[in-house]
């Protein structure tokens, strides 16, 4: 099966806290193929544990179901899904609300959206109440001018030839 | 994490050496509520010279800490805050009320 994408993956996991870790370092090692800056490593890292803390707290709310993240790449694009079947958001544009939290209680700060939003390129949220929610995001991973300019006369003496 | 308390300033120190995320910060919370309950110290100081990831969780959790050395009568600080990290404290606007500060603990 020829896939559209250059590369893909696929991690399911259960909802327990100490995966949160486990899918950040996980996607950023796939993601690492793209040649990444330290700062967009940290950016995709932060984005990924905030997804999937919202899926342990919110959408299982401690029970344990499963979560799974897709990753797929193309060119210079990373795209991750995060999904899960827990409960699903009554109000996405309001749970997307910088500082809106429903779980004060918990010391959440109500900011998990605004980052994955803030540092990731695209942001897609689809939730159905009793089914679940995906998250979609996508990064560009800047071109770096050393790398181009490795690359660049590789290209030019293939088509001379 | 690390505790350090200095008698003479009444300053407590927490060198953070976990990644703080959801899973670790209930545990670096019921330390750090013990240590200031035991020293109701005049300064907080939370030293990030060992974190190499943070997310909105830690947020949560140093606003909740906050909240409880300002009851007690006591002043936050932050020190050795990397870039990414400090993104992320800027985005949130905590700066305005956990400065980070330039003095070495």
């Amino acid at each position: 099966m020829k896939s559209l994408y250059e590369n893909e993956m696929k991690l399911e996991f259960l909802s327990k806290s100490n995966n949160e870790a486990f899918a950040r370092i996980s996607v950023a090692a796939f993601a690492s193929q793209l040649d990444p800056t330290i700062e967009e490593l940290a950016d995709i890292k932060t984005a990924v544990s905030e997804a999937v803390t919202n899926c342990i707290i919110h959408a299982y709310e401690d029970r344990e179901g499963l979560i799974t993240i897709i990753c797929k790449i193309f060119a210079n694009t990373i795209m991750i899904e995060i999904q899960d079947n827990g409960k699903g958001i009554d109000d996405v544009n309001m749970a997307k609300e910088p500082l809106f939290t429903s779980k004060p209680d918990l010391e959440r700060s109500g900011m998990g959206f605004t980052i994955m939003d803030s540092f990731m390129d695209e942001l897609e949220v689809e939730s159905i109440l009793g089914l679940g929610t995906k998250v979609s995001m996508k990064k560009i991973i800047k071109k770096q001018e050393n790398n181009e300019e490795e690359k660049e006369p590789k290209i030019f003496t293939t088509f001379r030839m | 994490m690390n505790t350090k308390y200095e008698e003479k300033d009444k300053l407590l120190i927490f060198e953070i050496t976990e990644e703080i995320d959801h899973h670790q910060t209930e545990k670096i919370r019921r330390k750090m509520d013990s240590e200031i309950e035991r020293y109701i110290p005049k300064k907080v100081v939370f030293d990030f010279n060992k974190v190499t990831f943070m997310d909105s969780a830690g947020i949560g959790m140093l606003i909740g800490r906050y909240k409880t050395v300002r009851r007690l009568g006591g002043k936050t600080e932050l020190i050795n805050v990397n870039q990414s990290i400090k993104k992320i404290f800027e985005m949130c606007g905590i700066l305005k009320i956990i400065p980070i500060s330039n003095k070495c603990a």
